[in-house]
């Protein structure tokens, strides 16, 4: 177990290494120099030239990436380069930071809270009705296209309108079930935050209720919940002490992973909404060549998904007990 | 999972199959299964759409009508027609060629890497699966999509560029480039999982003794690894081609959506969303033919294929099925 543990510390630096570097390099010779971002396809080579010389970019490579490293463990991401001209990513990102964890770890909460019970009932009863139902809409919640869902949930619930539709000839009007997702963003327990919320958790809601699900099934097969019944215990105590708390281990591998859903779900429904988050920030630097910024973005939520990843890594042998002895 | 395999399935207790081969028995048990045989139709329908485009889509994707600007479905336009007089049918339809085309590219680049890398690293162990294995850690370092939208982001710019300075302007402005951006950016992910996959098992058919016995009696080692393991591992693999079919179809319309993967006016269902879900989400009749008609689409194109590979799972992991 010691072994393991000193195994991935030594591992965290060679990762670390290589995601910073791979992006850093990707950053400097994708999308062209940043100071012609900055100036414009038309400007002085002279001009390009001197700021190339002030901003370092004439240095060697690794010099660079040494400096670009140095200055981002100071919190300095380099400056944004063309919609908030001349303001340091890092304060840019700190602003935003805040918006996006507080959305995600909601959704989060709520997809544990109705996915892991959800999966435990159909693991339970399995081949049921029930079960049958919760597979398939996990299996549409986790595979439909977020970008269809948002107009539409937002159309549907945002609004009070009547739907006139001539051609039928009948009116029909809903209500409005959210306010308007419009203007100033009121935080995440404000009405407006309740549709994005609702659509990011769907994917930890659907992931969540799989792996508990198969978990379940795993864990009913074993000998030990056998031997459990066999000695009489009620099924009750078996289900809980038993079978639903082996069931949950797994869980917290998904929870580490499902990190990763945070991308898509942040980028697409930030933007979509106007929250003003890192996922609208990367939004529009990957569309305009902000290469500061997207270097900073991806850098923090690689290097926050790899330490999440590790710690749930050091919990997993706390949380289960066979482990420690391999 | 280590005993499931095309021609080692045992038949379900319950079943009368009279089909002989492996794949026509794979077939009734996938046919018994309503959402997968629903996702199969709709499959094959979205590659006969993708293959026979130019035939079935009433106008060119990219004819604009200057006259018929958001105008609703019609018997001319069974769309409508969108901010440009573009018909909404033909772009729909070209855009299941575009989806067919990445999704068919990008699974056979995840192929050619993964499933030789995975049965190195799982034939030979030792050094080379190590290096193998870390690599597709390194990979999977970076959460969901990220590194997808980092690459076809930042190779972008330098692909167009250095067409722009070879004299290939033209391919730069025909948008082929966007595709081979979009295919090495979905290719580079995609190979890790399947190469860990193939690897694993691998790894658990290495020790059995049809191998070892193929080994002793001077099988060649590509020989043993392609003729003698693979095959074995075929139906899990199988089910991932086809799981992950849906995902790079999902992946490929979020990227044209951020606008760092098919650009318009090559059609894509992510670019087309893109253009008119923030524009019409709040204008019903336009809603219905511009934004609900493509999306609804491409819903149904991933559900078919999540929901096939999840039949086919079942179909060809029958104990698991108890």
């Amino acid at each position: 177990m010691a072994a393991h543990i000193i195994r991935r510390l030594i591992w965290l630096p060679v990762v670390l290494f290589f995601v910073t570097i791979i992006t850093f390099a990707l950053g400097l010779y994708g999308p062209g120099s940043p100071i012609v971002v900055m100036l414009g396809l038309h400007a002085n080579p002279d001009t390009i030239a001197r700021l190339s010389r002030e901003y370092g970019l004439d240095q060697p490579f690794y010099v660079q990436y040494l400096n670009y490293i140095g200055n981002a463990l100071q919190g300095n991401f380099g400056y944004s380069l063309v919609k908030y001209r001349d303001q340091p990513v890092g304060i840019l990102i700190a602003e935003r930071l805040p918006v996006t964890i507080q959305l995600n770890l909601l959704a989060l909460v709520i997809g544990s809270t109705v996915g892991i019970p959800l999966g435990l009932l159909a693991g339970l009863y399995r081949n049921s009705w029930f079960d049958w139902s919760v597979r398939t809409l996990s299996l549409i919640a986790v595979s439909i296209p977020i970008i269809f869902l948002m107009p539409v949930l937002l159309f549907l619930l945002s609004r009070p309108h009547e739907l006139t539709l001539s051609f039928w000839n009948f009116k029909y009007t809903i209500g409005p079930f959210l306010p308007m997702v419009a203007g100033r963003w009121e935080g995440v327990l404000s009405g407006k935050a309740a549709l994005p919320i609702f659509i990011e958790s769907l994917g930890f809601i659907a992931i969540l209720t799989r792996q508990m699900r198969a978990g379940m099934i795993d864990v009913l097969g074993q000998d030990y919940v056998r031997t459990a019944r066999a000695k009489g215990l009620r099924e009750r105590l078996v289900i809980v002490r038993h079978a639903m708390r082996n069931a949950l281990i797994p869980i917290t591998t998904i929870l580490g992973l499902s990190l990763g859903g945070l991308v898509e779900g942040s980028f697409l429904v930030e933007n979509f909404f106007g929250i003003p988050g890192i996922g609208s920030l990367a939004f529009q630097a990957f569309t305009s060549r902000e290469y500061y910024i997207i270097m900073a973005v991806t850098i923090i939520i690689a290097v926050a998904y790899v330490f999440a990843n590790m710690l749930v890594d050091f919990l997993y042998p706390i949380l289960d007990p066979r482990i420690r002895k391999t | 999972m280590a005993s499931a395999s095309v021609s080692g399935v045992a038949l379900p207790r319950k079943a009368n199959l009279r089909a002989q081969s492996p794949w026509a028995q794979l077939f009734v048990r996938l046919a018994r299964n309503l959402p997968a045989l629903l996702g199969l139709i709709v499959v094959v329908l979205f590659f006969l759409t993708a293959i026979f485009a130019p035939m079935l889509a009433p106008y060119p994707y990219d004819k604009m009508n200057l006259d018929l600007i958001e105008k609703p479905p019609s018997a001319t336009h069974w769309l409508g027609t969108d901010e440009s007089g573009r018909d909404m049918l033909s772009r729909i339809i070209y855009g299941a060629r575009s989806s067919a085309f990445v999704v068919l590219l990008v699974t056979f680049v995840n192929l050619l890497l993964g499933i030789p890398l995975g049965a190195i690293a799982g034939y030979f162990g030792g050094k080379i699966d190590n290096l193998i294995m870390r690599a597709a850690d390194i990979l999977f370092a970076f959460p969901g999509l990220l590194f997808t939208f980092l690459i076809a982001a930042t190779l972008r710019p330098a692909v167009l560029t250095w067409a722009r300075e070879n004299g290939l302007g033209a391919l730069a402005q025909s948008g082929y480039l966007d595709y081979a951006v979009v295919i090495i950016a979905l290719g580079l992910i995609g190979w890790a999982g399947l190469a860990r996959f193939v690897r694993g098992q691998v790894l658990a058919f290495k020790e059995r003794e049809f191998v070892i016995s193929a080994q002793a009696s001077g099988v060649p080692t590509l020989q043993v690894i392609a003729r003698h393991i693979l095959p074995n591992a075929l139906a899990p693999i199988i089910v991932s081609i086809s799981m992950g079919m849906g995902f790079i179809a999902l992946s490929e319309g979020y990227l044209s959506y951020l606008g760092i993967g098919l650009q318009p006016p090559n059609p894509s269902w992510g670019n087309i969303m893109a253009d008119n879900a923030p524009r019409y989400w709040r204008q019903f009749p336009k809603m219905l033919w511009l934004v609900i008609a493509p999306g609804a689409l491409f819903s149904l194109i991933v559900l078919a294929f999540s929901f096939l590979g999840d039949g086919l799972n079942e179909a060809l992991n029958p104990e698991i099925d108890a």
